[in-house]
């Protein structure tokens, strides 16, 4: 069961061949088989599980069901769910039991899809290794020693491991891509405003858009179809057209026309990963797509400018958490002051305090002109290159990540360098649009993601590439050895 | 860009965050070293070029002023560390 496609899985619910209780428990069996390895769940939810596929089996009976009726997922444990505890990988939310649901959570339930649990991330989503949660490290199922990314690494293990068929994420500066391709998986970070953010825990709202981690185009285009859709609930969503994202997977890629950056395949590039790309992209050539080079003159600079939009973002967003109306309080507070500072001190981690404090201090009187201005600035320089750049190509193809998964450990001790790991991926969400990562091959058995890049409200197209690309390879089929 | 102590201790008060004496020192390195790879910013002149606040230059959107939400408030404060009388308790404010 585990290496079916979601549409298989569908036909199968669909031919009663087997019901999502039975299809439920099969998960919940290897998750409870194979998770204590990798610690890719926060919270199991076997009851709810059983329960909503229950219902799933009912509507299944009565025809009343969509695509996805019966199907299991995991939600990135960023997602609020009423009456089950939201942690977003943090001590300060440890206690934490949403009043309600996310939009996307009650989307994926109306659909009937079956809520598996809650995965495992970066604490707020900040981080690209998994190592900052609260919660441990999440394990890389290619490699028990490598990082699965960050910070949907609990979402991009459980797909990579197949303890679940397929999980929700977000990506404010790469936490869908990057993950994603350290496990070997498609994700994909749609257009800003294309998913609601309601309910989805806040880091940098000008950044961050939920997504999908799949294991193929196909299965993110199902899943896409069901979370994207306007929320009057959340004041940036946009107004755009339901969509069938699988409705052009299977046009021919014949006549497209490919940029690849200069700027993201030179220094700083691994030359396994890049060769491994380079075979990637003739296989697209092969089917019929045309590549040029382009230039993205800005792109050097976008690190440091979301490095000031990012923190000044969640130190805006971050400071509802007090220790007064939810959350963790410090034990025998002396006075208010001491209560803030102590809860927050002791709620977040270092990874969250020092990101807070570097918005806090681009913030501060005196230096907004500076850091904040100036980052917005220079976004907008940053967004004019893509729209450049779009005016020759139809879409761009670069790296995910500039390696395959690092090891536990190699890039805590230096922030700066953890930073730098994102460096092809932040662009995409300063300028707010579509990127998708897929499998593109291995260097020393560690997975490596080649990112595709499109304008806006073009998803359906980067996962039209995505799936041409996987009818002529099998990089996404492929298991990790000791989960298959 | 160099911060030091007395700096870091002062960013630290305005973000309401204790730090222990021992933790000062790895956050006063950690933030310099963010505010060095963000000085690169001032290699480019970004004169007269507008800033980009919204990724699609959406501006915010207005609903009739209607009543949409109804009172919750027992539900919401029963995840409160301390309520009283529907109140959400902290330490003494004014003596």
């Amino acid at each position: 069961m585990h290496t079916k496609t979601l549409a298989e899985l569908s036909s199968a619910l669909q031919k009663r061949e087997i019901s999502s209780v039975e299809l439920t428990q099969y998960f919940l069996e290897r998750i409870e088989r194979y998770d204590s390895q990798l610690n890719a769940f926060v919270t199991v939810t076997s009851e709810t599980a059983l329960s909503q596929a229950q219902s799933a089996d009912d509507r299944l009976k009565m025809g009343d069901h969509s695509a996805l009726t019966g199907i299991p997922l995991a939600h990135k444990d960023i997602f609020c769910t009423s009456g089950i505890k939201t942690t977003c990988g943090s001590k300060m939310l440890d206690n934490f039991i949403a009043p309600y649901s996310a939009t996307i959570v009650e989307k994926c339930q109306q659909a009937g899809m079956v809520m598996l649990g809650k995965t495992n991330m970066d604490e707020f989503a900040m981080g690209s290794s998994n190592e900052t949660s609260y919660y441990g490290t999440v394990k890389n199922p290619w490699d028990l020693q490598a990082v699965p990314g960050g910070s949907s690494g609990g979402s991009a293990s459980v797909v990579a491991a197949r303890i679940a068929p397929i999980a929700t994420g977000t990506d404010t500066g790469g936490s869908i891509r990057q993950p994603a391709a350290l496990c070997g998986l498609t994700g994909l970070k749609p257009t800003y405003g294309l998913v609601s953010r309601y309910g989805m825990i806040a880091f940098a709202s000008s950044l961050d858009q939920g997504g999908v981690l799949a294991n193929n185009a196909e299965d993110t285009a199902l899943l896409l179809g069901v979370m994207a859709g306007f929320d009057a609930k959340d004041s940036t969503s946009l107004d755009s057209p339901p969509k069938d994202y699988t409705a052009r997977l299977n046009d021919s890629i014949k006549g497209l026309k490919i940029g690849l950056p200069k700027e993201y395949f030179g220094e700083g590039l691994d030359p396994e990963v890049a060769k491994v790309l380079e075979a990637s992209i003739k296989t697209l050539e092969q089917q019929g797509a045309v590549c040029q080079e382009i230039s993205l003159p800005n792109m050097h600079l976008s690190v440091p400018v979301y490095y000031i939009i990012a923190p000044a973002e969640c130190s805006s967003n971050l400071s509802r958490y007090d220790g007064v109306r939810f959350g963790y309080r410090c034990d025998n507070p002396q006075d208010l002051l001491d209560m803030y500072k102590r809860s927050r001190g002791e709620g977040f981690g270092a990874e969250v305090k020092r990101r807070v404090m570097i918005g806090t201090y681009a913030l501060s009187a005196g230096y907004y002109d500076a850091y904040y201005l100036k980052a917005q600035q220079i976004r907008r320089l940053i967004s004019d290159d893509f729209k450049k750049a779009f005016e020759q190509v139809d879409v761009i193809a670069s790296p995910t990540t500039p390696t395959a998964a690092f090891n536990f450990g190699e890039k805590t001790d230096d922030p700066v360098s953890m930073y730098l790991s994102d460096i092809y991926t932040i662009a995409v969400n300063l300028a707010g649009l579509p990127g998708l990562s897929m499998s593109a091959g291995f260097v020393n058995q560690r997975p490596v993601g080649l990112q595709l890049i499109g304008n806006y409200f073009s998803e359906d197209h980067l996962l039209n590439i995505a799936h041409q690309y996987q009818q002529d390879t099998d990089w996404h089929t492929q298991m990790p050895a000791q989960f298959s | 860009m160099s911060l030091d102590k007395t700096e870091v201790e002062k960013i630290a008060h305005l973000a309401r965050i204790s730090l222990t004496e021992e933790d000062i020192p790895l956050y006063t390195k950690n933030l310099s070293d963010i505010l060095n790879l963000v000085e690169q910013m001032n290699t480019i002149d970004t004169s007269g070029i507008t800033p980009m606040a919204h990724p699609l230059d959406a501006v915010a959107r207005v609903r009739p002023d209607v009543v949409s939400e109804t009172d919750q408030r027992d539900h919401f404060q029963s995840i409160a560390t301390q309520v009283e009388a529907g109140l959400y308790l902290v330490p003494k404010v004014i003596e």
